[in-house]
């Protein structure tokens, strides 16, 4: 099935500044991307360009087989955009916007009442719906926003940072509209630099950082190719740290470091299950006492600290080949 | 086939542009001390200058309500037009337009909205000074054609100035940049003019610079209109600097829209 959305060495650049240095990205349709990156990435000049607001420098994409500059006519009725500013008018009520946006999508004044309401109802602004938009919380903004772009039920959404600056009850509320948004089939493309937030709903993930993919893949091959897993051991007694550094390094795995302050060990190491049974072992016959000893996968953040710093040091292309 | 398609994306666009200004006259309807500063401050106007300045100027074949009054309208409509670029820019930094500009609708409609709610603004603008006018010994001398004349060039120069700062507006993108750059122009051109004191009194080089200016064809179309003067010369000049300023700045304006910001 061809993907949703198809991006090819995708350039955009700003005077000397390469926002976009080349990318390459693929959406499969019904599900959600996470293009992960810092402030200044390159995400919103991706979406931008993608939602046909920006045209590209180089390179192409298609968003349901149309192109974005040839086509932009076109394919403006087949999206929807959230973006980060939550571009919501402050003067009218949620109704208002709604129904506007409507008209906008050329929907018969009746059609657009109706899709405003059960928006409404959908994104729990009832009783909000009639009251001007700037005496919304933060969290009924981007509802609002969110809810605007879905009045012609577009089958790709772009979703720009859609929980930035809003507080964990907010970001969590969000997240549920979005993952049912999903399950009805809609492709998405997120842009998030929450860590959490990619893991949460997307599918997959590709990081960006100055402009380039240094990583895609799905979140557990993520995971992997940043260091398989990682045993943490914490000794009971601090003085018995070194002890306990010297019986890790016999296991012969590789080189254990201090991963802090309070007698927080850790082994990077590819092996399974088997391995805290032996280190168990170990610890027991060398006499030292463990006050707690786990095998965890590395998080996303291990993962996006890794992935970034290499690409600040290292050649961009040799940093972390995409995974397929 | 064609000619139909060309049809329905013009009733389309007409449909967006009224969309866009329902929207922007809800703006001004929501916020009341906007509504209460833009009634007073014309009305102001209209008192002060026909009490503080009318009294000091005698101007042969017209009582000085009768004389200032039109240059009082226009250049209320003047100022008032960097309406239009504060609201455009208002709406760039707010994301408005970024929204708009990822709809389906026509590229025009923003700025055809935009202006056409600040022309309906300026038309209540202008009937209620006029109207102020009355109360203070204005008044209409000649046919009722010629005062609707009257109000409508006026109200014409206003749309087409609209247009400029539309322009003006997409391309500084902050409200406050909007304002300070439309004073700059607006100011000498209000001041150098026909509006308040007749131009034998000016040098010679700025009565040469002040009687080719739209605002001063403008004034002296509505107050030839107003009185039921000869009023063909001026008027021309209105219309010709009304739909020369249109025929450049609107093409101008809607690719500037067009294009990525």
């Amino acid at each position: 099935m061809r993907p949703a959305i198809v991006v090819e060495r995708l350039q955009k650049s700003y005077g000397p500044t390469h926002a976009l240095g080349g990318i390459d990205l693929e959406v499969a349709e019904g599900t959600i991307l996470g293009l992960l990156g810092p402030n200044g990435a390159g995400k919103t000049t991706a979406v931008r360009i993608l939602t046909t607001l920006l045209d590209p420098d180089g390179g192409r994409a298609e968003v349901l087989g149309l192109d974005v500059v040839r086509d932009a006519a076109a394919l403006r009725s087949q999206i929807g955009l959230a973006g980060q500013y939550a571009a919501v008018d402050g003067q009218l009520t949620g109704r208002e916007n709604l129904r506007l946006v409507g008209r906008l999508y050329h929907l018969r004044a009746a059609e657009a009442a109706r899709r405003a309401d059960e928006l409404i109802e959908r994104f729990e602004l009832a009783e909000a719906a009639d009251r001007p938009a700037k005496t919304y919380s933060g969290g009924m903004r981007r509802r609002l926003d969110l809810a605007a772009s879905l009045v012609n039920n577009p089958p790709v959404l772009f979703l720009d940072e859609p929980t930035t600056g809003l507080d964990p009850r907010g970001r969590i509320g969000l997240w549920d509209v979005i993952s049912q948004l999903v399950k009805g089939g809609t492709t998405v493309l997120l842009t998030t630099q929450y860590l959490e937030e990619a893991d949460r709903l997307a599918d997959r993930i590709a990081v960006i950082d100055a402009g380039r993919i240094i990583a895609e893949g799905t979140v557990d091959e993520l995971k992997t190719t940043v260091g398989g897993t990682v045993l943490e051991v914490r000794v009971a007694d601090q003085a018995q740290a070194p002890d306990a550094l010297r019986a890790l390094a016999a296991l012969g795995q590789g080189e254990p470091q201090r991963a802090g302050e309070n007698g927080l060990l850790s082994l990077p190491t590819t092996a399974s299950v088997a391995l805290v049974v032996e280190a168990a072992r170990t610890f027991d016959a060398a006499g030292i006492a463990v006050a707690d000893l786990a095998l965890r996968r590395p998080t996303l953040d291990d993962v996006f600290l890794t992935l970034t710093s290499h690409a600040s040091t290292a050649a961009p292309q040799t940093a972390a080949p995409p995974l397929h | 086939m064609s000619a139909g398609i060309t049809t329905s994306r013009l009733r389309w666009a007409i449909a967006d542009g009224l969309a866009v200004t329902g929207r922007n006259l809800r703006h001004w309807v929501r916020q009341p001390q906007l509504l209460v500063f833009s009634t007073i401050q014309p009305v102001m106007f209209v008192v002060l200058f026909v009490y503080v300045f009318g009294s000091a100027i005698t101007v042969p074949g017209f009582t000085y309500q009768n004389y200032i009054i039109p240059g009082v309208l226009v250049q209320s409509v003047a100022f008032g037009s960097n309406q239009t670029a504060i609201g455009l820019a208002v709406d760039l930094s707010g994301g408005m337009i970024d929204r708009f500009r990822s709809l389906p609708m026509a590229r025009s409609a923003v700025l055809f909205g935009r202006t056409l709610s600040d022309l309906v603004r300026n038309l209540f603008v202008v009937l209620l000074m006029t109207a102020t006018g009355y109360l203070v010994g204005f008044r209409f001398t000649g046919s009722p054609l010629g005062a609707a004349g009257a109000i409508l060039i006026v109200v014409g120069l206003g749309y087409a100035l609209s247009w400029i700062y539309s322009f003006v507006g997409l391309a500084v993108r902050n409200a406050e940049s909007a304002q300070a750059a439309s004073f700059v122009v607006t100011f000498p051109l209000v001041f150098a003019s026909s509006a308040f004191v007749p131009l034998e009194g000016m040098p010679g080089w700025l009565q040469a610079f002040a009687q080719q200016t739209p605002i001063t064809h403008t004034v002296d179309a509505a107050r030839a209109l107003a009185s039921g003067l000869p009023a063909t010369r001026p008027l021309l000049f209105a219309l010709a600097w009304i739909l020369g300023i249109l025929a450049v700045f609107i093409p101008l304006s809607v690719s500037r829209f067009r294009r990525a910001l």
